[in-house]
């Protein structure tokens, strides 16, 4: 294990650039700058050194060391200019940390300028703590994506033993209530996830689970969505007791709408609902009585593990 | 293209210090969606992409979380609404802010080589370079 992680930051070392983990807010003094100040601009920002910048170019840099050595010099009066470091080593935003690395390790320096290419500006500063602090961050991010893997490996039905193995999901959908709308399709996108289903599958559930959830919400007085997982299949049921679709032909047509305006504003009832929830599903059934209700069922179907890598293919993109 | 080079090219400001995004700079961007109509953004996968819109309310979130996309860019310096910003924040979708209007920015980002999210099969010339 700790050999992976090592191989994992040393990837991590090339892949990321400079940019990514400088510090963007620097502070700098100018080379005028008396050397008397620099203990309060450094202890005020807990900084053992700074870049001397005069005119937006980099002159120097001035450290701790130099203003240790000027306080055993007798604490002459002299501005930044005559103590500081003028042999800056440099590096630009865009080169990998790696670069950073061994320009530290090798100067012995505690931080490096980070300069822009194209202009040759001063933008940030890094030092090691910058280094650590961004591979650590995305280390994190690393093991939060292999911690998702790994749930997604461990398949839930391959561990169950029966002749049929079903799980049901039930949400209830408030109707008219806009801001908690979408609140089911993201329980249940993130419930998915933790049960292994691939990313596309879970996709395409989650889509056609928020367009069913915003019909209900827009259209209706509230109604349950129901979700059954079976192995290689995702089946979704939608109730609610009305007012019901007069004409389904016409409510399946792309672009057809009767949403009222308010919806329209906050960017849905363009007619694309169903339409798109029947894009997202394998199949679709939707029946529907005037003044009594309609049940849209919809199933979907996993991508098989050998085909799942990578293919966005069933979702239309 | 990396998010953080997508907030450079538009002059973003990032709403990450409050939805916690900060390390999320280096996502990869692959393609954009520009659009303020949820129901069409909907009918494409957001894998990878990144979402141009004027719309500022808390359903652009739930859009970009169920369709998988990298982050929220709002144009014309519009900020999105709290609940918005707290729903991102909850989700870890990174949220950017540009003074820009979409079609400018939409014009910054083809130019630097950002392909649209929806090819349409559709189109005579994306079928014809196939």
């Amino acid at each position: 294990m700790a050999g992976k992680e090592v191989t994992k930051t040393q990837e991590m070392i090339y892949e990321l650039q400079v940019r990514e983990v400088m510090t963007r807010k620097v502070i700098a003094v100018a080379s005028a700058t008396l050397m008397g100040e620099l203990r309060g601009i450094l202890r005020d920002n807990r900084i053992s050194g700074t870049p001397v910048v005069d005119d937006g170019n980099l002159v120097g840099i001035v450290s701790i060391e130099d203003f240790i050595n000027w306080m055993s010099d007798g604490r002459p009066r002299c501005p930044v200019a005559d103590r500081m470091t003028r042999q800056v080593r440099t590096i630009y935003d865009d080169e990998p940390l790696v670069q950073a690395v061994n320009k530290l390790e090798r100067s012995g320096f505690g931080r490096l300028p980070v300069l822009e290419r194209e202009t040759g500006r001063l933008v940030g500063v890094i030092t090691k703590g910058d280094i650590i602090g961004g591979l650590l961050r995305n280390l994190e991010v690393d093991y939060r994506n292999a911690e998702r893997r790994g749930a997604r490996s461990s398949h839930i039905f391959e561990d169950i033993i029966a002749d049929r193995s079903l799980l049901r999901l039930e949400y209830q959908v408030r109707g008219a209530d806009f801001g908690r709308a979408g609140a089911s399709a993201s329980g249940l996108k993130t419930s998915l996830g933790r049960l292994g289903i691939d990313p596309q599958t879970t996709r395409r559930v989650a889509i056609a689970t928020y367009e069913a959830e915003m019909n209900l919400v827009v259209f209706t007085e509230g109604g349950r969505i129901r979700v059954e997982v079976e192995p290689g299949l995702i089946r979704l049921v939608v109730e609610d007791n009305g007012p019901g679709i007069p004409d389904i032909e016409q409510a399946l047509q792309p672009g057809f709408s009767t949403a009222p305006d308010w919806v329209r504003e906050l960017g849905f009832g363009a007619g694309m609902g169903l339409p798109n929830i029947q894009k997202c599903s394998d199949r679709m059934r939707l029946d529907s009585t005037v003044g009594k209700g309609t049940r849209l069922e919809v199933e979907v179907l996993m991508e098989r593990q050998d085909d799942a890598e990578g293919s966005g293919a069933r979702t239309g993109a | 293209m990396k998010l953080d080079e997508i907030g450079t090219t538009l002059e973003a400001e990032w709403l990450s210090d409050r939805t916690g995004c900060h390390d999320r700079t280096g996502a990869e961007v692959l393609s954009c969606h520009a659009s303020d109509l949820m129901s069409d953004v909907l009918t494409s996968t957001g894998e990878g992409s990144l979402l141009l819109t004027g719309l500022t309310n808390a359903q652009v979130i739930r859009v970009a979380e169920v369709a998988d996309f990298v982050a929220v860019c709002f144009v014309r310096g519009k900020k999105p609404q709290p609940e918005a910003l707290q729903l991102a924040g909850e989700r870890g979708i990174p949220l950017l802010v540009t003074p820009l209007s979409m079609y400018d920015a939409c014009g910054r980002l083809y130019v630097k080589g950002l392909p649209g999210g929806h090819r349409a099969k559709e189109i005579p010339s994306w079928r014809a370079r196939k």
